[in-house]
């Protein structure tokens, strides 16, 4: 169901430093807290394909990209603030 | 041989520098940029900063083979590129040709969220994979400061930009970063803490309604460079910076003369002219004729077959084509052979920089061998006299550096005839005067040589005549009674030629009464000759009848004697 995966994210990295693993680590347990079933995350590694940092104007890493649903959103960070994830990925209102 | 290993060591060691291609800018830099290190380019709004710091990556691109990265952070790629066409500059064929990489960093603040710690290592993968894959030389990061808008983590972004420019200095790339000049700081956020090599400020004045554009080099680490500030302009040929003095009096000089076109003038400058290349300056009052004696320099010029350039700033082309013919010189022929270029325009129009700007250009392309500024004194409505004065002294300083003469008319008042209002006589090496004397009822013109450095010339006053014929100089009347010039000299000439015949008529008079007096004395002379020749026949005549008488009383004496039977004359001693 199209329904399930509507959360597309993309999360930048560059390396296997200390603050992308721990922003995987922390995005990928908020998402299974809040999106069950509803997310994809595409792990991108800069070191490995530079030329794509142009395409979602990404200057802070590690940085996660919300492609879908759209508005496109960006949450730089090592994503340890759950509360500001949430806000960011408007599954929270903001205050 | 040691002394110049030892030069060659301290060349070495001294700053490599990157040569930016922008005209003037090398120059004061003495050679351009520190290599390989950033510079800081900060200015308000509008000032430039974008234009130099494009221009400085596509010349290198076009002049030195060196590709470089334009990372901007205001405009888009197609924006830039648009902007820069109107220069020449073709930004996607340099990109085709990977001479060019540009990268439009967007930042857009209420799209991003921060949490937890990150680091700007994104931006130094996408410089880096730009510098890569043009294997650029060269990058400007305009205007850095936009970032600050972007990540409210002050201390993050701080850390980074330092981050960053000791990483462009370890790529060895020659780096411009661009920022918005702040109230009291020179950028809005203080990054030039971070760029300690070469700062360079853009300024954007507008003094009087007249903006002129200027820049200085409040800093060069390691190099001497001029610390003044320059004009520059933007065109359509890109910037052009302008050297305010020249840093050495240096310039070779030839000692070729060459005619001004009157022949009267030559030999007043020693028979031969002016030298080639030297600074003239013919300044008098209203009406005196400059612009027609600056119209035979210019005809003299090309006679020779040599370039001359016209800059008129208070007469059309054709107005002085026209009154020229007046005078029986017509300048249009040189103007169709392209001997001969005016350029006409008040000096209202911009700002004297621009005019100087102006000048160096139409200098650049037309390359002429003589140039006539008619007049200069119209620049100081433009500007302080001072900034006159610096302007012209870079004037002649840059046309004597090559070679070309360079004439100025100015226009001077009754009362201060021997100061040119800008005080710029100091400057010229030739100095050619005109007045207007006012005499019995007229004007006339005359013409002094006030000076004229490295030359026999003349200190005779001359009457400087302009007839449809053209000019002419003719001694004036000199006299126990003064100058004399026009009908005054007319008059004097003929007084003088009455005078003249007078005393013809008093000569001949003179020796008419010479001859009489000699005839007279001649006719004396005759009769008292007459006289004695008169006596001395009376005196013979006396002579003879004494001799005569005495004769005959012998012979009566002798006869009566032997009448009386006296003794014989012989016996007579013997009685």
């Amino acid at each position: 169901m199209p329904k399930e995966k509507d959360y597309e994210l993309r999360l930048y990295v560059a390396g296997m430093t200390p603050k992308c693993l721990a922003a995987f680590t922390n995005l990928k347990k908020i998402c299974e807290e809040h999106l069950e079933g509803r997310y994809s995350i595409q792990v991108i590694d800069l070191l490995e394909n530079p030329k794509l940092a142009q395409g979602d104007q990404i200057l802070a890493i590690p940085t996660l990209v919300r492609k879908l649903p759209e508005p496109v959103r960006k949450i730089i960070g090592d994503l340890s603030n759950t509360e500001k994830v949430l806000v960011g990925l408007d599954l929270r209102e903001r205050i | 041989m040691a002394e110049t290993d030892g030069q060659n060591e301290l060349s070495h060691r001294q700053l490599a520098k990157c040569p930016t291609g922008i005209t003037g800018m090398d120059e004061i830099t003495g050679g351009g940029l520190p290599r390989g290190r950033p510079t800081l380019v900060c200015g308000g709004a509008g000032c430039g900063k974008t234009l130099l710091s494009m221009e400085f990556v596509v010349r290198g691109a076009v002049n030195y083979g060196e590709p470089g990265v334009f990372m901007s952070f205001e405009e888009t790629s197609e924006e830039l590129a648009k902007n820069v066409a109107s220069m020449g500059f073709d930004l996607a064929d340099l990109e085709k040709q990977k001479l060019l990489a540009l990268d439009f960093v967007y930042i857009e603040r209420h799209e991003i969220e921060e949490t937890g710690e990150y680091d700007l290592e994104g931006l130094f993968i996408r410089l880096g994979h730009a510098i890569d894959s043009v294997g650029a030389k060269r990058v400007v990061l305009d205007t850095v400061e936009a970032l600050f808008a972007g990540f409210p983590n002050e201390l993050i972004l701080r850390s980074e930009l330092r981050r960053l420019f000791r990483w462009l200095k370890d790529k060895g790339v020659t780096t411009l970063i661009t920022g918005e000049r702040g109230e009291g700081t020179l950028t809005r956020h203080g990054i030039e803490e971070y760029v300690s090599d070469a700062v360079l400020l853009l300024d954007h004045r507008v003094v009087d309604q007249i903006a002129t554009r200027r820049l200085r080099f409040i800093k060069y680490r390691g190099s001497v460079h001029g610390t003044d500030e320059y004009p520059f302009l933007i065109d359509e040929s890109g910037f052009s910076i302008l050297p305010v003095t020249s840093l050495t009096l240096d310039h070779a000089v030839t000692s070729e003369r060459v005619s001004t076109g009157i022949p009267r003038l030559d030999g007043m400058l020693g028979g031969q002219g002016y030298y080639r290349g030297s600074s003239l300056l013919i300044s008098g009052t209203a009406g005196s004729g400059k612009t027609s004696l600056a119209a035979y320099f210019a005809d003299a010029a090309c006679r020779r077959g040599e370039r001359c350039l016209y800059l008129a700033f208070e007469e059309s082309q054709n107005q002085i084509i026209r009154n020229m013919r007046s005078i029986g010189l017509d300048l249009e022929p040189w103007v169709k052979q392209g001997l001969l270029k005016f350029h006409a325009a008040r000096s209202t129009l911009y700002g004297l920089e621009m005019h100087l700007a102006m000048i160096h250009k139409l200098a650049n392309d037309f390359q002429p061998a003589t140039v006539i500024m008619d007049p200069i004194t119209n620049l100081s409505i433009v500007a302080s006299l001072n900034e006159v004065k610096s302007v012209l002294m870079r004037l002649v300083d840059f046309f004597k550096n090559r070679q070309i003469t360079i004439l100025f008319t100015n226009l001077t008042h009754s009362g201060e005839l021997e100061a040119t209002t800008l005080g710029v006589s100091s400057l010229m090496d030739t100095w050619l005067l005109l007045l207007s004397v006012e005499s019995s009822g007229e004007r006339n013109r005359v013409f002094h040589l006030l000076k004229s450095r490295g030359m026999a010339h003349s200190n005779q006053m001359r009457e400087f005549i302009i007839t449809d014929k053209g000019i002419d100089l003719v001694d004036v009347y000199l006299g126990p009674g003064g100058v004399f010039t026009g009908a005054a000299r007319l008059q004097q000439k003929a007084q003088e030629k009455g005078a003249a015949l007078a005393t013809q008529e008093e000569l001949e008079r003179r020796r008419r009464v010479l001859d009489r007096k000699r005839q007279i004395m001649e006719a004396q002379v005759a009769a008292l000759q007459a006289e004695i020749s008169a006596e001395e026949e009376e005196l013979q005549a006396l002579q003879d009848k004494s001799k005569l008488q005495q004769k005959t009383a012998g012979e009566e004496r002798e006869r009566l004697a032997l009448a009386r039977q006296a003794d014989s004359p012989e016996f007579k001693e013997g009685e």
